[in-house]
């Protein structure tokens, strides 16, 4: 029988593969290595990664995942999770991490490192660079002037069929939390309800949304800030600005992305050696203007990408990234409510 | 043509023999680990989890999947089938370009295909922009429904397609020509003979569009158009409410279900058998005549729409240099690696597929069929479902297993081996079991006239099986990025991290590469091994 001959010469070729594999798996962590879940873009925080090593020995192991899909695994690992360090783009899912105990109280004087506003209370994650909240618009048909003021204006007819929204995305979905928080949740619903009678569109990701703007698809959308850097750096010509609403509209609200150290971690020192490292002059300075990059250093003294808006004059909403664990759940059950996601 | 009723009648005498019993039953057990996982996490969902899960939404949800997955069906069905007879029984120039052409997106990952379908076809996109002369300013939105359907008929189609091919080479020609000798025309001969004749590889290959369907998450989400798999995720990834999710995954196994059911009916009705080891020599092969201009441009249109625009678009992308990493380079290791993963896991599925399969086809019981729909039914789960699943099974058993390759591979078999399981599953429907009945009244052991006789009349549906899993493995993101061994780069993980910044420079490499390496082996599939396996020994 040839064919059983095949599948079976294939099939031993096959276990042994498995178990030469898995031995090399199971060689026994060094002391002196970390396993890291990165929700942060490889391509992106790759150098940071490769310098720590550098200048510390410690090994780095890292998974590269989305800030989401990584915040599941966490919760499905529990206290059996191989992470020791968790880096997330999204506040939102380090509250909820953390609110189920998944990561370890930080020391103060590593919180201490950066504006209060970018950290919580009970210091289980600190944020490791800013972004903020914004409306992208089409500069061949619209200039600052013409843009609303508030996030609320969007609802006017003059926006009819020509607003780009995310809504699966954890940025959005945290806007919507603060704002039900600060405004209440009858007045969030009614603002939703009159962007559907808008005719809004809506997109899977951010990204889209602003691709979608350039293409003329939609006028304006609402998205994280440095979304539009990424789009340029691929597409220079590209005919898409920022715009920040007035002084305290939710629509400016500032988020951070930020690091947790998992509450499973043995190896507690090291891990903090590496959210130390991320708060450095050196790791700060790539983060906010290497390839592709453009979000808000947190530390003092590193400047921001060329040609961005001062942080510090960006003024948000008052709120505290803290209380994103516990909003995010109205935002998205509205959403669901709505039929913008379901 | 023999219909046979007894068959689905097991004698007394003729009970299953344990080993293969028990083998059928691990297999099965190990494929529905992850919906008993589901099963006891929607147990512990408590009130407000089960809020998430309102009725209604449910309800819309479970009628928009349906309703994509039956328009997908149909539509894959519709161009799939006719390609299908075109390339293998007429004189259409240049059948085997087509053929091998009409195969090739089966690689093209599905949130690819909605990319690239979207960057060519959105009201902007890159065909507007070469009407702009012609004064087209905007096109019609490709978004929800109708976009998802083309992506999902783009990514499903070759199911049809292959298992059609495979089904069309391994008929019997004896019954089409003992039709003809009764004064049946040509027309009425593949109405009559050859589509019903083909009924166990379409209900196969409807069965694995519909499952592909079910669990899509790329191109539903991407075109904007909600399904269970959609709702799936907004659970998981926005709230962690991983009991809320685990109670719509269940319904979606439910849904599932369904369809295994419902293509089983469909298959069983009206049986042909065939007389010989594949054909016994290659059915006659119609001249198309001036038919051939309207057949050539179906033909070409497909292959334009489902290939050749796709690739352009990823072509059209990776001229220009990622302007965050630079030119990409070609990842060969991620492709080495990729291509190692879909190997085993191809070999492996159609081992571990046989005793189901066998067991379901000669002994059909409850048992047995029971244990089969088990195997099947984790197919349609969506990757993120399967793969949880398997990240809080392998974190608690931990230790080596945990983020091995081992603990991947079975997260790929258990995702695929469907896949297997259905094409074996179509070659030994066309088996008559009277063949083996001869072969063990000729003194054979029930073993060896299975291994001598039956296998080898399923060869070309084995060798299709592991085929169609080598290419959905090799393209598997979800799981991958998870459970995967750190540091192990597959080119699906490689498009992933392009796509995720939106930077598709650098996704058009990696991707290209994906169906470089596919080519050969459905080249291989459908044209080199089939004709081998038809030839008469």
């Amino acid at each position: 029988m040839h064919l059983t001959k095949v599948l079976g010469t294939l099939l031993a070729a096959t276990i042994a593969a498995l178990a030469v594999t898995s031995g090399a798996a199971t060689a026994p962590a060094q002391a002196t290595s970390l396993t890291i879940y990165s929700g942060r873009d490889e391509r992106l925080v790759k150098p940071i990664m490769d310098r720590f090593t550098r200048d510390t020995g410690i090994q780095l192991n890292v998974r590269y995942a989305s800030s989401t899909t990584l915040a599941t695994a966490l919760v499905e690992e529990g206290s059996n999770s191989p992470a020791d360090v968790y880096w997330s783009q999204e506040p939102g899912t380090l509250g909820l991490v953390g609110a189920r105990g998944l990561l370890k109280r930080l020391p103060q004087r590593t919180v201490g490192k950066v504006p209060s506003r970018f950290s919580t209370p009970s210091r289980r994650w600190v944020g490791t660079s800013g972004r903020s909240r914004v409306l992208v618009y089409d500069t061949r048909t619209l200039t600052p002037q013409g843009l609303p003021r508030s996030v609320w204006g969007l609802t006017a007819g003059r926006w009819k069929g020509k607003i780009g929204i995310a809504p699966t995305n954890a940025s959005f979905q945290a806007f919507l939390g603060a704002t039900i928080h600060l405004h209440g949740e009858a007045r969030v619903r009614d603002w939703l309800r009159g962007l559907q009678a808008n005719d809004v569109k809506l997109f899977p990701n951010n990204t889209t949304v602003v691709q979608a703007v350039g293409r003329g698809d939609v006028e304006v959308g609402l998205v994280n800030h440095y979304y539009l850097y990424n789009v340029l750096a691929d597409t220079p010509d590209l005919p898409v600005r920022n715009h920040w609403f007035r002084a305290g509209d939710p629509g400016n609200l500032v988020l951070a992305a930020g690091v947790g150290i998992v509450s499973a971690t043995k190896k507690d020192a090291a891990a903090q050696r590496f959210v130390r490292f991320l708060h450095s002059k050196w790791a700060q300075r790539f983060i906010a203007r290497g390839p592709g990059a453009a979000e808000y250093p947190l530390v003092k003294g590193v400047p921001r990408r060329p040609g961005l808006r001062a942080l510090s004059t960006i003024k948000g909403p008052k709120y505290n990234l803290g209380r994103l664990s516990a909003d995010l759940t109205p935002a998205v059950r509205l959403l669901l409510e709505l039929g913008y996601i379901r | 043509m023999t219909s046979d009723a007894a068959r689905a009648v097991p004698s007394p005498g003729r009970r299953a023999p344990l080993p293969l019993v028990l083998a059928a039953t691990v297999v099965s057990l190990a494929a529905s680990l992850p919906i008993a996982y589901l099963v006891v996490r929607a147990l512990s969902a408590d009130a407000s989890d089960r809020a998430l899960v309102s009725l209604d939404a449910t309800f819309d949800l479970v009628t928009g999947t349906a309703v994509l997955a039956l328009g997908v069906v149909a539509a894959a069905l519709a161009v799939g089938v006719p390609l299908a007879w075109l390339v293998v029984r007429t004189d259409l120039p240049g059948r085997r370009i087509f053929g091998l052409a009409a195969s090739l997106p089966l690689v093209i990952p599905s949130f690819i295909a909605a990319l690239a379908l979207l960057g060519a076809l959105a009201p902007r996109g890159l065909l507007q922009q070469a009407l702009e002369p012609l004064g087209v300013d905007r096109l019609p939105e490709i978004q929800g429904y109708w976009g998802a359907l083309l992506a999902l008929t783009l990514s499903t189609y070759p199911y049809v397609f292959l298992l059609a091919t495979a089904g069309l080479r391994g008929a019997d020609p004896t019954a089409e020509e003992a039709a003809r000798s009764l004064g049946a025309g040509r027309v009425e001969v593949l109405w009559r003979v050859t589509l019903p004749s083909l009924r166990p590889s379409l209900a196969a290959g409807s069965l694995l569009v519909a499952l592909y369907v079910l669990s899509d998450f790329g191109a539903v989400s991407l075109m904007g158009y909600p399904t269970l798999t959609t709702g799936i995720y907004v659970r998981y990834e926005s709230l962690l409410a991983l009991e809320a999710a685990a109670i719509l995954a269940l319904v979606l196994v439910a849904l599932a279900a369904v369809v295994v059911l419902l293509a089983s009916r469909f298959r069983l009705r009206g049986a042909i058998y065939r007389s010989t080891p594949g054909a016994g020599r290659p059915a006659e092969i119609v001249r198309l005549g001036r038919w051939r201009w309207p057949a050539l441009a179906f033909c070409s249109s497909v292959v334009g729409l489902f290939l050749v625009l796709p690739l352009g678009v990823l072509v059209w992308w990776s001229v220009r240099a990622d302007p965050i990493a630079g030119r990409a380079g070609i990842a060969w290791e991620a492709a080495l690696n990729s291509a190692l993963a879909a190997a085993m896991t191809a070999v492996v599925a159609v081992v571990v597929v046989l005793p189901v399969a066998l067991l379901a086809w000669r002994y059909p019981t409850l048992l047995s069929r029971t244990l089969e729909r088990l195997a099947l039914s984790p197919s349609a789960l969506p990757g993120i479902a399967v793969a949880l699943a398997l990240v809080f099974l392998g974190a608690r058993v931990g230790g080596f297993v945990y983020q091995s390759l081992a603990l991947l591979l079975f997260a790929y078999l258990v995702r695929f081996l469907p896949y297997a399981l259905a094409s074996t599953r179509a070659s030994l429907d066309a088996v008559s079991p009277r063949l083996e009945e001869a072969a063990r009244s000729l003194g054979r052991r029930p073993l060896s006239a299975t291994v001598s006789v039956v296998l080898p009349l399923t060869r070309s549906g084995m060798l299709a099986g592991a085929a169609l899993v080598f290419l959905s493995t090799i393209k598997e993101l979800p799981a991958t990025l998870l459970l995967r061994p750190i540091g192990f780069e597959t080119l699906a993980t490689e498009i992933w991290q392009g796509t995720s910044l939106g930077a598709y420079s650098a996704v058009a490499p990696s991707a290209l590469l994906l169906v470089a390496i596919a080519a050969p082996l459905v080249y291989l599939l459908s044209w080199r091994n089939a004709w081998e396996l038809g030839s008469p020994e």
